[in-house]
Order: structure tokens, then sequence, then C-alpha cells
């Protein structure tokens, strides 16, 4: 199958005196996968996201959209389909109320306004907010204005969802509400996903982590195994779940972990296996 | 408080005049600027009077309300009225107070021109106070839209005005937060001479203007990823639409204009 982002040798600097962010960066992410990059402040995450769908574009290297080479000829048809959700639900409303936001990108896109109405109807319902159509985005929480800004990108249909730190601005409940919301999408539609973050409670809902550090991927595994090489992820100044940590302290203790549990849950039957195996 | 000088003056129901399409009533308000100044003679200021009153009868509006609305006004509007009661040296003297004469063609054209301009902001602040700043908007947008032939940019006037709009309460909440914070660090905005107080605003503007433009930035970014490329090929999901009631409201007011001129 083809990868529905690849990128090829990229090498990307902000300007001439930085250091470079992008070192010689090669990723293949498959279609409907759903990937969690990774990484501390500054180790290059966040790029990723701006030069796959041309909002930057690389001193060097090629990045490739569904096996179409990304230039500044086709940057606008390829950006149709990519959607992206930026870190501060407060500066990508655009709209005046939940319904105009929604309809910015079917508009730019010449959508008929017959079809727009149901997009916006659909959109809202998959993201739970139809009963907010009207409201006006300083009403919202960041939960919710974060809500409408996943179903302005669903709306337009984009096959691949770049989620740049869509959580990190937003309370505890409404990091939750964004959680639940991006694993009912992942379940419903088909639909390429890339999560950009730097707290690690948040790649449960991936089959892939990528782990960022120095411009270059430091580990690419699946979640379960990421924390087999919990000193490395320590090292480069990532903090673990508290779970994990408490796993590691008992295994001093001569408890066994095959997978190191992520939450709650996980750790009470991690537990009681280790237990029962005793 | 803070809704409240979001939208303005706008009290949302659901009158006639609310109902009817903001390009109707930004046309009837308009010429009515304009016809206001033909006004000559009692007869026809009477009508234009009677016109007005009707139309606040029509919005269900409190007129305490209305009238209130155009406070900051009412000093001009007097102001006018003494300016013209002192200059104005014609007809026969009805006081005389110490070399100061007040004529009685200063206090005609006092009251004329003084319940001309209270008419004007009267009629004006109806419009404000029956259609939201949104669809006032939508309605420039549509009846400037001839003069994109001319290369006038109305639709980012129009995209301007309405983000300026969704962003004021977002500015509002921050500027809030910064002089709190500027307070916490013993910036004193309340107390001392209006110099003092001018000058403590400074710490409030600059971070003000920064995070503005680091919003903007951001907005860009976010508009630019979700497809903005100007106005080209684009569709719109607010429509305007004229109503029955609009094309009544239109010949009724031809009507009124057509017997204000046979008064004149």
């Amino acid at each position: 199958m083809m990868p529905a982002i690849e990128f090829r040798d990229v090498y990307f600097r902000y300007n001439e005196d930085a250091p470079w962010v992008l070192k010689k960066f090669n990723l293949k992410i498959k279609a409907n996968e759903t990937v969690a990059i990774i990484g501390h402040n500054g180790s290059g995450k966040s790029t990723i996201a701006k030069l796959a769908n041309g909002l930057l574009v690389p001193q060097a290297g090629e990045i490739l959209i569904n096996d179409r080479k990304l230039t500044t000829s086709n940057v606008w048809e390829i950006r149709q389909k990519i959607g992206m959700v930026f870190q501060n639900p407060e500066n990508q409303f655009v709209g005046t109320t939940v319904k105009d936001d929604v309809a910015f990108g079917l508009e730019n896109r010449g959508v008929s306004r017959k079809e727009m109405i149901e997009r916006i109807h659909t959109s809202l319902t998959e993201v739970g907010m139809e009963d907010y159509q009207n409201h006006e985005p300083h009403n919202l929480s960041g939960g919710q204005k974060q809500r409408v800004a996943i179903a302005s990108v669903m709306a337009t249909y984009p096959g691949i969802l770049l989620l740049d730190e869509a959580t990190s601005m937003l309370d505890p409940r409404g990091r939750k509400e964004i959680l639940s919301t991006i694993n009912d999408l992942k379940e419903e539609l088909e639909i390429t996903m890339v999560m950009i973050t730097h707290d690690l409670h948040e790649i449960t809902l991936a089959d892939r982590v990528i782990v960022m550090n120095e411009g270059q991927i430091y580990i690419d595994t699946t979640v379960d195994q990421l924390f087999n090489d919990h000193q490395g992820l320590q090292s480069i100044g990532l903090s673990l779940p508290l779970t994990v940590e408490l796993a590691i302290e008992l295994e001093q203790y001569d408890y066994q972990f095959a997978t190191y549990p992520l939450d709650n849950e996980e750790f009470l039957e991690a537990l009681w296996t280790s237990n029962l195996k005793k | 408080m803070k809704s409240f000088m979001i939208i303005g003056q706008f009290v949302p129901g659901n009158s006639m005049v609310h109902r009817l399409d903001p390009r109707s009533k930004l046309m009837v308000i308009f010429t009515f600027v304009i016809i206001v100044f033909f006004a000559n003679n009692s007869v026809s200021y009477g009508w234009l009077t009677l016109f007005a009153l009707i139309l606040i009868l029509l919005t269900k509006l409190h007129i305490g309300y209305i009238l209130k609305g155009i406070t900051p006004v009412w000093f001009l509007i007097i102001f006018t009225f003494i300016l013209h009661l002192i200059i104005t040296k014609e007809g026969p003297v009805l006081i005389d107070i110490g070399g100061f004469a007040i004529h009685k063609g200063g206090v005609l054209q006092g009251l004329t021109i003084s319940w001309r301009f209270f008419l004007l902001v009267l009629v004006t602040s109806l419009l404000t106070l029956t259609t939201s700043p949104m669809e006032i908007t939508d309605a420039i947008e549509e009846l400037l839209a001839p003069f994109k032939k001319i290369k006038v940019p109305v639709h980012e006037l129009a995209l301007m005005m309405s983000i300026s709009l969704r962003f004021i309460p977002t500015l509002l909440d921050e500027t809030e937060k910064i002089s709190k914070a500027q307070a916490s660090r013993g910036v004193d905005l309340r107390t001392g001479s209006i110099k003092d107080r001018v000058y403590a605003i400074v710490p409030l503007l600059v971070p003000l203007f920064i995070s503005a433009f680091k919003r903007a930035e951001d907005l860009a970014m976010a508009m630019e990823a979700r497809g903005y490329r100007g106005s080209e090929g684009r569709t719109k999901l607010r429509q305007l639409q004229f109503k029955k009631l609009d094309y009544m409201a239109m010949i009724i007011y031809l009507l009124i204009i057509l017997i204000f001129f046979s008064l004149r």
C-alpha cells in the first residue's frame, strides 16, 4: 500500500544561522494508520506537521502526500487532502458562530450551499456539537472549540488529519473530550491520523509511536513496546506516566510486566496476572 | 457586561423591523440620512418625525432604551442648538442680556438644526439596535459587490470586519488578564492624576499588541491550512434574501418619500 505521508531526506531550519530542526529526516506513514509523534520542545515534532501540508517549505529533500510530491504549484490541491488542527483553540476559530466556522473551509473549496448545510450538520454531529450551531466562540469552552476545529476539518473530507498538540492548551476535561472524539473518528472513519504531542498519556490511541529527538527519529515502535526503553525516554527529557513509573519500581520486587500498563485499569490487570504467576 | 459590549447595542427580537433584510434597512437608513436635509418646513419635519415614531413603534423596543442609547449624542445636539442660538442674528430680538442678543431666527434655526440632528441619530440607532453586526457586515458586502469591478476589495473588507467582531471578546478577556497581571506587579491603573493613568496604560497596551500580532499570525496560518486563498471561487453559507416583507416595506418607504417631497 502506498504511504499517505512520506518524508525523504528532509532538511529544515527556520533561518540560515539557526541549527537544523530536521536533519536528513525520513518517515513513512501508511494510509489509515494512527501515528503519535512525541518529543520534548524543540525536537522538531511540530515542524513535521507544518511541512506536511506545505505551511513550511524544506531546504532540501522531498515530501510526498499520497505518493505525490509536494511542490509550490500543487500545494493548494494537496492541502485539501490534509486537515490540520492547531494548538490554540482560540486562534483557529475564524467564524463568528460555530456554524460559520465549520463553513469556512467549505466556502474556501467552493462547496454548494445546500451541501454545506448537510456537511456542517454531519460533522458537528460526529464531534457531538450539533446543538451548538449558533453559539459564538466566547461562549464555548476550550474543549468545545477544539471539537469544532476538528469538525471544521472533517467536514472537508481530508483523508489525513494532523493534530498539532491539539490538547496541550486544554484542561483535563477538555482533553478527555478531544481524546474520545479522536477515538470515535478513528473507529468510524477510514482516516490517516497523525497526533503530535508531548504528553505520553495521549499516545494510547495510536497504532504506532514515533519519538523525536534532535531532528531525528529516536524510537519508532508500538505503544506497548514504547516503555521498554524507559531510561532512554527519560534521558531525552520525557516524563513517564505514573503507572509506568510504578510498574518499573515494582519490578524490583519481583513483579513482572509483559508490557508496561498505561492506565489504571491496565495496571490493575497486569498486577493480578503478575500475582497469579507467582 | 461583556456580551453587552460585543454586540454593541443590538437587541435581539422578532419584530417586523428585526425581520427585514439588513440590505433593505441599510438602504432606507442611507437615503433617510440624505432626505432629512431636504426638510424645509414644519410640515415636512413633522412628516419625518411621524415616520421615525412609527419605526420606533414597529421595532417594539422600549423608547427609554433607545433614548438612552443615544445619550452620548445629546451633548452635541444641545451644543448645536446653543451655537445657532448665539450666532444667528435674524428676526426680532427676543432677549438682550448685556449685549448678547438672542434673535427669533436663532431660536428657529437652532431648533430645526438640532431636531434634524436628533432625527438622524435616532433613525440610524434603530439600525444598530435591530440588526446584528454580522448582518450589517453581510449587507455591506452584498451592497458593495458592484464595486468589485473597480477593484475595491469588498470581500476582504467584509472578512476583516467579521474577524474583528469575532475577536473583540477575545481581546477584552486578554486586556482584563493583562491588567490583572500588571496590577499584581504594582502597576496602578485606578488612582493618580490623569497623566499618571495614561502612562499606566502603556504596560497594558504593549503586551496586548504583542499577543494580538501573535494571534493574527496563528489565525493566518490556520486560515491558510483550511484552504483560504481569497474571494475567488468561494461560495457562501450566509445568504441574504429579499422577502415579501422587504418589497412591501420598500414600496411604503417610497410612498413616504413621495409624500415628503410634496409637503416641502
